[in-house]
């Protein structure tokens, strides 16, 4: 059906891809899974022949009998959305806001013009409902953001097989979706590649999700298929010894001594965080939101504590409220005793510190990370050993103390998240809060990360809250683990009886929809 | 929407009270008395005490507040102290020259911006877009009596096509009059489109890294085709923002242009105004360009909701 033989891509002048050859026949799967930057989205680019501009493009793709690399630009137009659809990663901006989802599915009909604006209209309503988006529920009129996430992508996914493509390319589908509403989305993608006879080029990092998902897998590394073979076989024999370090780093269980004593480090008492929302009249009562509805736990001493649940379960809110960034309005936080406020003293904020998810976003561009890194001492002033203390910092997270004086683009994501670290470390906390702190991380970085803390845990006798989406991870670093749905804890206790035996519905719905890579 | 238009229109009635009371408070707190300011110091205490009654000086401040905007509420804006006619008819006058005036040079720099904006986004780092970029930071840096001037020796003497200054009036035809107004038009709106073609670059070429945009190209729209119906209405609200912030400058900016060619407008019954301490003039004038600045942000923002549907989020 699809095929792609030998090529190579150089993006000004720098190669990207190297000989890539592979084939997808109708009705199957192909899972490309490989690390950030290994040329699996160039990979799907090429075969749009969407690439960047200063890319030259060498070797063939072909589409049954036509090779599409031969094309001119206006014949490629005539090939996308038609018999290639795609999907992509982020559906929160993947549709344009300013247009009703009817006219967006509508439109692969239109510009191809193979129905007219009333038969267009029709078949959108057919598409959108045959994703899961019945008419009566969600009528062509609405816009994107009155949709989520999930039914975003099924429009996404409406727009893309609005043609019923011969190829349907996904990249990174569901990987800024939850995981309850992944499970939906990859059920509904496989059904179509049955039903619709499709050819599936899905891309995925996580591969888990590529061995519940594809008939076939593809490992790329930088920018070469390093091995090839069914699903079952390559799980089974993983000849490339890239393959089994992919593998390994994704079931990474870092060693970690339990340390933990019985006395209560952090303790949240009956936590209530409401909003107030906008009036629905003029000058009617405002309407509140209560995001944590009466929350109460406890992380002990030199204990890791794993937060899981899904987006809006009022995760994030909680934590502000536990860092003391946000009011809350019943209940209390206490932190070895002492109450936690927005007005609470710098000493005592000094004893607990954060690590976010996004190690791009969470420094200032233009500072040293000598300077981000004492950024913490505004709230105890600074320490006269501070040369040392910033060294001492660097060499913690295996970093070097020559790395002070350089500015953060200078650093990978994987070394960023180390930064991150040690400037949570510097002021020497008892309690780190870990938001989403590995979830960005390609898996290898994310199982180095993982080692890391659980070292520093040992070394320095820490307690971690750890707050993530991803089971696995949670799974591996975690003593004991809370389960969060719609503000409440649902469920608490030790992290290996929870995952083996959950008690409560909505963990288990949780676990049952999370794709497990089978036993090695 | 309806609740959105709601919100506009309160911010708007509050907005107007309060440059009302800022505009009063000034002329109020001119320290001396406003009559005796505007005579001089020469002139006898009966003139002075027949201007004061003349002005509406006499009573308490709140009434006196309340007296200026009713009649201005009717229609009735005082009369001015040096022209010696009611400042309603002043000015209806200059509007017949400044609102056709501004609409013109919008319209113009409009035109012009746009396209130019869109062609320079869509060959962005060519040729093309070097040469019209350099062209708009000519257009912005120059100051525009210069283009005046420069318009005048072309267009009006060295090729007499278009007259050098001054306005016939509607009177002599819409034709006449449009002619009169349009080198003044172009002059005003070569620095404006230099701005909006920059803004519409920029705005343009920010969409068109978005993700929907790659969406429109993976469903098979040409680069064009996606930058015409995906990337055009996302990039209009700065456009718009601008186009705003350009029409009020317009409307009452244009002093300097309406020197150099003669054209009686609102810019210049203010300068007058002001230079001949006419306080009920100066008064009433602003308090209409106030308007009209408000007026028009209002308008700006029902487009962006007519533009992102965002906006008008009660549905």
């Amino acid at each position: 059906m699809i095929g792609i033989e030998k090529l190579s891509l150089t993006l000004s002048g720098i190669p990207v891809l190297r000989d890539v050859s592979l084939d997808i026949a109708a009705g199957r799967t192909l899972g490309l899974v490989g690390e950030s930057g290994s040329g699996k989205s160039m990979t799907a680019l090429s075969i749009m022949r969407l690439l960047p501009h200063g890319a030259q493009m060498r070797g063939k793709v072909h589409l049954e009998d036509r090779e599409l690399n031969e094309l001119s630009e206006r014949q490629m137009c005539a090939v996308r959305g038609a018999e290639i659809g795609m999907i992509f990663q982020e559906p929160m901006t993947a549709l344009n806001p300013v247009q009703t989802i009817g006219d967006q599915v509508a439109e692969t009909l239109l510009v191809h013009g193979t129905a007219s604006r009333s038969e267009a209209r029709a078949i959108a309503r057919e598409r959108l409902a045959r994703v899961g988006l019945v008419p009566e529920r969600f009528p062509l009129d609405r816009y994107p953001h009155e949709l989520s996430g999930g039914q975003r992508q099924r429009v996404c996914i409406a727009l893309a097989i609005a043609l019923r493509p011969k190829l349907l390319i996904a990249d990174e589908p569901t990987t800024a979706l939850d995981v309850t509403t992944q499970a939906q989305i990859l059920d509904l993608i496989r059904e179509l590649v049955r039903e619709e006879e499709m050819a599936c080029l899905f891309i995925t990092h996580d591969l888990a999700v590529v061995s519940e998902m594809a008939d076939e897998i593809a490992v790329m590394k930088a920018g070469a298929v390093v091995e090839r073979a069914p699903t079952a076989t390559l799980l089974r024999e993983m000849r490339h010894p890239y393959t089994r370090a992919l593998f390994d780093a994704s079931r990474h269980q870092p060693e970690r001594a339990s340390a933990k004593s019985e006395a209560p480090l952090l303790e949240v008492r009956g936590a209530v965080r409401d909003y107030t929302l906008r009036r629905q009249r003029l000058f009617g009562p405002r309407p509140s939101f209560r995001a944590v509805d009466g929350v109460s736990f406890a992380v002990k001493r030199g204990e890791s504590l794993g937060l899981v649940g899904e987006s809006g379960c009022g995760k994030s809110t909680l934590t502000r409220a536990i860092l003391g960034l946000e009011a809350f309005q019943g209940g209390e936080i206490l932190l070895d005793g002492q109450p936690v406020s927005t007005r609470m003293p710098a000493e005592l904020r000094r004893r607990m510190q954060v690590v976010f998810q996004d190690p791009y976003g969470s420094f200032n561009p233009r500072h040293r990370v000598a300077r981000l890194l004492t950024e913490p001492f505004h709230l105890t002033g600074r320490p006269p050993d501070l040369k040392e203390r910033i060294g001492e910092a660097l060499e913690n997270v295996g970093l070097a103390s020559s790395d002070r004086d350089k500015f953060p683009h200078e650093f990978s994501g994987g070394q960023r998240q180390r930064i991150a670290i040690a400037r949570a470390l510097i002021t020497r906390p008892e309690l780190i809060i870990l938001d989403e702190a590995v979830s960005a991380l390609d898996v290898s970085i994310r199982a180095q990360i993982m080692d890391l803390l659980a070292d520093l845990q040992g070394r320095f006798g820490l307690s971690y809250l750890f707050i993530a989406h991803d089971l696995t991870v949670v799974r591996a670093i975690t003593d004991r683990v809370l389960v969060m749905q719609a503000g409440r804890i649902v469920e608490e206790g030790e992290t290996q009886a929870v995952f083996s035996a959950p008690t409560d519905s909505y963990t288990r719905a949780l676990l049952d929809a999370a794709p497990a890579l089978p036993a090695a | 929407m309806l609740r959105y238009v709601i919100t506009r229109l309160v911010s708007l009635g509050l907005s107007l009270v309060a440059a009302s009371l800022v505009i009063f408070a000034v002329v109020e707190i001119i320290p001396g008395d406003p009559a005796a300011f505007m005579l001089g110091l020469n002139a006898s205490e009966d003139t002075v005490a027949a201007l004061r009654e003349e002005l509406g000086l006499t009573g308490t401040l709140g009434a006196r507040y309340f007296d200026w905007v009713s009649g201005m509420l009717s229609g009735d804006f005082g009369t001015s102290y040096t022209y010696r006619v009611p400042v309603a008819d002043l000015v209806a006058a200059r509007l017949w020259i400044s609102i056709p005036l501004a609409f013109y040079a919008l319209l113009l720099s409009v035109l012009l911006a746009l396209p130019i904006g869109m062609v320079a986004a869509a060959r962005r780092g060519r040729m093309f877009d070097y040469g019209i970029m350099g062209l708009t930071q000519l257009g912005i840096a120059v100051p525009n009596f210069w283009f005046a001037m420069l318009l005048v020796v072309l267009l009006a003497i060295t090729l007499p096509i278009f007259p050098a200054g001054g306005f016939p009036g509607w009177d002599a035809g819409a034709f006449a009059a449009l002619k009169a107004l349009t080198l003044p038009a172009v002059a005003l709106a070569l620095p404006q489109a230099s701005i909006l073609a920059r803004v519409m670059r920029s705005a343009l070429i920010e969409t068109l890294g978005q993700d929907y945009i790659r969406t429109a190209r993976a469903k098979g729209l040409s680069e064009g085709q996606a930058i015409r119906r995906h990337g055009m209405r996302n990039a209009m609200i700065p456009v718009l923002t601008i186009v705003g912030l350009q029409f009020s400058f317009l409307l009452a900016g244009a002093i300097i242009i309406e020197k150099v060619f003669f054209l009686p407008g609102l810019g210049l019954l203010i300068f007058q105004g002001i230079t001949q301490r006419d306080l009920v003039v100066v008064e009433s004038v602003v308090m209409l360009l106030v308007f009209a600045v408000i007026l028009v942000t209002f308008l700006v923002d029902l487009a962006y909701a007519l533009v992102d549907p965002r906006l008008r989020h009660s549905r």
